[in-house]
């Protein structure tokens, strides 16, 4: 290992932090467009051009509120809640293959922070800590409401994870691998995998509706019922991080859905603009492209915010464990069957 | 006819209660049309005011803030003659009469005229009685085009002449449109 690798992966690092920081950033503008545009209204529209300082005027804002500590004995937990929830917001981006490669002073510039063989395994692993930062903060609270909330975001995220896991396991026997850069690899042209594996698409993105506790299974925030949620007990930046985390998962969600069914940095016509136009212009557009299927998906989470009402906890469970597991196990039955008869 | 068919609005609806079909209990093509719902509203037009630059524009018989009106001569027309104050519901106008003195023709038509007229906007329900009380024609709700604005002091809330009677300008500016026309 030379030093010119880790100044290059550094470098690539904190740009990837930077990026998904700006994106959470603007999602939380774009978050309230949205729901304004939806609503045939404009949305903010003072701070800057457009609206354009929005994000940075609402950090201010949460930057100067009083940092408030409820009677909880437990402190440290208090504190560490939000930042397990942030932190694991930003590691999953580690594995994400951002494009193909770049070649910039003589050398290929790999666009991915780390190219382990089980990325998808990374992922699934960081995004089940992310539990933790919900139920620590819901328990330090010393919170009725926020308790329970922290109970239902957690036994939510864990029924969602099975069938989230289940609807990838289909993807992964057509893949045969568990890298996240070869499935890109393998989805060039047009071979995307939402054409191949549809339902198993539909099932993901339900779940990764649910895993980012978003509408309309955010009865982790039910205001009616519990307030506001785990986060009830929370002020100032501290709050900040929680509702930050949020928007950064969506992001890192999106950026998943993009990469495993949507065929990541790919575009048709992608080989040929590498022949004739080279790699580096072929590259970015295809770094482009990733970015454009990652705000539509960062778009449909509003959009369906906005349309769809809250489910009712009964039902979320029975949509969970009752439909989509079993749809899930046969996605992968007939998946098998397929490939044992046509893949010779 | 029985009771429970009558549809006066003609938009009744019947609700069932029966059970959803495999293809509803997913809730795919309902969630699908309602995402078509609101994906249609991204695209309409934006009923939104951007209230500072542009105000919305009142009905003429909107009543705001009171305003004292003048004659054609710019003179005030109010002849304290109480009948507003007695008229209204809200006791909200007091009034102290004083009689015109010989060079003060100009300024007042009536011999007799308010030296202090105050209402207070606190108390006011914008009845328009005092409008419809008025026998000189002198007070309107209508012509001001304002609304009286918030305060952090009720004090202020006590309005005198000095906002109350229609600029001096804006009489004589009426007079002149009325003699162009």
């Amino acid at each position: 290992m030379d030093s010119t690798i880790i100044i290059e992966k550094g470098i690539f690092i904190v740009i990837i932090f930077a990026i998904t920081m700006l994106m959470a950033m603007y999602s939380t503008l774009a978050e309230r467009k949205v729901a304004a545009w939806l609503q045939d209204r404009i949305g903010p529209n003072r701070a800057g051009k457009g609206g354009i300082l929005q994000p940075l005027a609402d950090g201010l804002k949460l930057f100067s509120k009083e940092e408030f500590l409820p009677d909880t004995p437990n402190k440290f937990l208090f504190v560490v809640g939000p930042a397990i929830s942030m932190s694991v917001a930003l590691m999953t981006s580690a594995v994400i293959p951002w494009g193909d490669k770049l070649h910039l002073f003589g050398r290929d510039i790999i666009l991915q922070a780390t190219d382990i063989d089980v990325s998808i395994l990374y992922i699934f692993g960081v995004l089940s800590v992310g539990v933790y930062g919900i139920m620590i903060g819901g328990w330090a609270s010393n919170n009725k409401f926020s308790l329970m909330s922290a109970m239902r975001a957690a036994s939510q995220m864990i029924s969602y994870e099975v069938a989230m896991g289940l609807s990838i396991i289909a993807l992964l026997m057509m893949e045969g691998t568990l890298s996240l850069r070869e499935i890109s690899a393998n989805q060039s042209g047009m071979h995307w995998n939402v054409f191949y594996q549809p339902i198993g698409f539909i099932i993901f993105l339900v779940c990764s509706f649910a895993e980012t506790n978003r509408t309309p299974f955010d009865l982790a925030e039910c205001e009616a019922e519990l307030i506001g949620g785990y986060h009830t007990e929370y002020s100032s930046m501290r709050m900040g991080f929680y509702l930050f985390a949020e928007y950064a998962s969506m992001f890192i969600s999106s950026t998943i859905l993009a990469v495993l069914y949507f065929g990541g940095y790919n575009y048709p016509g992608m080989e040929w603009a590498v022949e004739n136009w080279g790699v580096n212009p072929a590259n970015v557009i295809g770094i482009v492209v990733l970015f454009i299927k990652i705000c539509f998906f960062i778009f449909f989470f509003m959009w369906v915010r906005w349309t769809i009402p809250r489910f009712r906890y009964d039902q979320l469970m029975r949509l969970g464990w009752k439909i989509l597991i079993p749809l899930a196990i046969a996605n992968i039955v007939v998946t098998g069957v397929v490939i044992l008869l046509f893949d010779s | 006819m029985s009771i429970e068919t009558i549809s006066l609005s003609g938009r009744k609806k019947e609700v069932s209660n029966k059970k959803m079909t495999f293809l509803e209990s997913l809730y795919l093509v309902a969630i699908v049309k309602g995402l078509f719902i609101t994906i249609k509203h991204l695209f309409t037009r934006k009923v939104t005011i951007k209230y500072p630059e542009q105000v919305r524009p009142m009905s003429p018989v909107y009543r705001g803030q009171h305003m004292l009106m003048r004659d054609d001569e710019g003179r005030e027309r109010c002849t304290a003659c109480g009948l507003c104050a007695l008229s209204c519901p809200a006791e909200a106008i007091t009034m102290k009469a004083e009689e015109r003195k010989p060079d003060e023709k100009h300024l007042y038509r009536e011999e007799k005229y308010a030296s202090i007229y105050e209402i207070n906007m606190l108390r006011c329900i914008f009845c328009g009685l005092c409008e419809e009380a008025c026998p000189k024609q002198a007070i309107y709700l209508t012509t001001s085009k304002k609304i009286v604005k918030a305060d952090y002091d009720r004090g202020e809330f006590i309005y005198g002449k000095d906002k109350l009677v229609m600029p001096l300008e804006q009489a004589l500016n009426n007079t002149k449109l009325k003699t162009a026309n």
